[in-house]
């Protein structure tokens, strides 16, 4: 099982989940967050006084799946997320050693 | 740690609650004696039964139009603490919130107890009223016009008050601002509403008599504010981090445009009765005054938007919303002698003048994070002075002369008092939270909560 872990624009994040659901994808984690990478922040005015934004908005969305199905998510994710400008984000894929769903005990792909 | 370093200030609110009470009573028992209506000419003829006189009509008209209109006003207060607080920060939200509610509360029962008296209390000198304190007039005349009166008043009284809260925020010891609410409805705004409204009731003024024209309150109201606000903020010193070492101004976002432009619709919309309010009855003068003050407040928001978007490139919202306000408290002092077409001058010239003076105060390093010495200060002035360059029967040296001798007085006036009270609050309770209370936020540390505790909030100061 592997976990993919996407940063993307907040206003691609519908597409991206429609995208997934598509394909099969029964459940993901979405967080609002701040960062910055290549693209930096950008300057804004208030009441007359330039200041940098540093930290973009961004959401972070989790997905955990079975290991074979990695390539197709993340494929789907870099066709929906991607505008072609600065800013489309990333994507990590991590080793996922376990999963347990809570109400019932399930355990590993059962559990997804 | 919380600190709640106020130590005694509630014994003494107490103390002094207690006496406003024992001073108060002698005053409402005089008032509920003579309760009878003063009309009695009907005597003679028992039949036609209740039929209003003509006079009795417009006298009716003139209490519910006085009354609505110091209900509009008193809805500013709410404009006001959203303007405040969608132009500060999160963290301050609770601060703000509550001065804004304390600041006419306190300043309502020191409005009642020496307010009043002072500004409308009959005068042998024209420089203050001695009479009237506690509504005690009541019992003179029986006149019920003293309540619709000293309803619309105390609003305004309220009004140049919390113009202060805002130049002061994010910053200020609560219990220091509870004393100054005071002070300012006891004592500064009253003595010079007296000198240029006193004969509004039972006072006179030195400076009506000799033609100061402030129909609503450029000056009486928005200069004395303003003012006020001018040496709050000088004494108090900027916030922390609003200007680096080099000179540059530093930007600290207000936390809600849209709760900063609700304020700004619902002061406008109160100022429809702070201006055709001020005629105090209800006759079609009110109108005019209408249309002039809603010309101006859309002429000013015109010219600040251009010109804020000349300087910056783009159509700058928080200076915009400055720009009405400025259009309004610039058209207060001439809403009622001057034409429509000037009135949209009036509030251009001070729409433009406004985004300037937001700079200019930005430049010398005093810090007004919702820009209340310039809407209030410079625009009141502006108002007072544009009242003579536009006075409908033309323009006079003489008439220039009376309204600058009136807005120096307010300046010179104010300073004095004002600068004294918060030079001696900063001396004896001290002014200023410490820099830790500061860059944690006020809410938690003066009142011992946040304004949003369901939403983290992720702030660079």
């Amino acid at each position: 099982m592997k976990k993919i872990e996407a940063i993307i624009k907040p206003f691609k994040l519908d597409e991206v989940k429609n995208t997934l659901q598509e394909i099969g994808v029964s459940g993901m984690t979405v967080t609002e967050v701040k960062g910055f990478g290549r693209q930096k922040g950008h300057t804004e005015i208030y009441r007359g006084a330039e200041y940098m934004v540093d930290f973009v908005p961004k959401v972070k969305l989790e997905v955990t799946v079975a290991a074979d199905t990695v390539p197709l998510v993340v494929e789907r994710i870099l066709t929906s997320a991607r505008t072609g400008k600065i800013g489309d984000g990333k994507i990590f894929v991590f080793d996922v050693e376990e999963v347990v769903r809570i109400r019932t005990g399930e355990r590993g792909r059962e559990a997804l | 740690m919380m600190r709640f370093t106020t130590g005694k200030l509630p014994l003494i609110l107490l103390f002094l609650a207690g006496y406003l009470i024992a001073a108060g009573n002698t005053a409402v028992v005089l008032a509920v004696e003579p309760a009878a209506p003063p009309a009695q000419e009907t005597a003679a003829a028992p039949a036609a039964p209740e039929t209003p006189t003509p006079a009795e009509v417009q006298k009716n008209l003139d209490f519910v139009w006085t009354l609505v209109a110091a209900f509009l006003v008193f809805f500013m207060q709410a404009g006001f603490a959203m303007v405040e607080s969608g132009f500060t920060r999160a963290k301050n939200a609770v601060n703000i919130m509550m001065k804004n509610l304390m600041d006419f509360s306190v300043g309502s029962i020191a409005y009642l107890a020496l307010g009043f008296g002072i500004m409308f209390g009959a005068s042998s000198t024209g420089w203050f009223g001695t009479d009237g304190f506690f509504l005690s007039d009541f019992s003179k005349d029986a006149d019920k016009w003293l309540y619709a009166f000293w309803m619309f008043q105390v609003v305004f009284a309220a009004t140049a008050a919390t113009i202060v809260s805002g130049a002061m925020a994010e910053r200020t010891k609560f219990s220091a601002y509870l004393v100054y609410s005071a002070v300012i409805s006891a004592l500064i705004y009253p003595v010079f509403g007296s000198w240029a409204w006193g004969s509004l009731y039972h006072g006179n003024g030195w400076l009506e008599k000799l033609g100061f024209i402030d129909f609503a309150g450029s000056t009486v109201v928005h200069s004395v504010g303003g003012w006020a606000a001018l040496w709050g903020a000088v004494i108090l010193g900027p916030r922390l981090g609003r200007y680096a070492k080099d000179g540059k101004v530093m930007a600290i976002p207000g936390h809600n445009i849209p709760m900063a432009a609700l304020g700004v619709f619902i002061l406008w919309f109160g100022w429809f009765g702070f201006n055709p309010g001020s005629t105090t009855a209800g006759n079609p003068d009110i109108a005019r005054i209408a249309v002039n003050t809603n010309l101006a407040a859309a002429a000013g928001a015109i010219a600040s938007l251009l010109t804020a978007w000349a300087i910056f490139k783009k159509p700058d919202g928080a200076m915009t919303l400055n720009g009405v306000l400025a259009g309004l408290v610039a058209i207060t002092s001439p809403c009622a002698t001057v034409t429509p077409m000037s009135s949209v001058y009036i509030g251009g010239i001070a729409g433009v003048v406004v985004v300037l003076s937001v700079l200019f105060f930005d430049r010398i390093r005093i810090d007004d994070p919702v820009g209340a010495i310039s809407v209030h200060g410079v625009c009141g002035a502006l108002g007072t002075l544009l009242a003579a360059v536009f006075h409908e029967e033309g323009f006079t040296m003489a008439r220039l002369g009376v309204q600058a001798l009136g807005v120096a007085a307010a300046f010179v006036w104010v300073s004095i008092t004002a600068g004294l009270l918060f030079f001696l609050l900063k001396k004896t309770v001290g002014l200023r939270v410490s820099e830790e209370e500061e860059m944690e936020g006020l809410d938690y540390h003066e009142h011992g909560n946040t304004a949003y505790p369901n939403f983290q909030l992720i702030e660079k100061r």
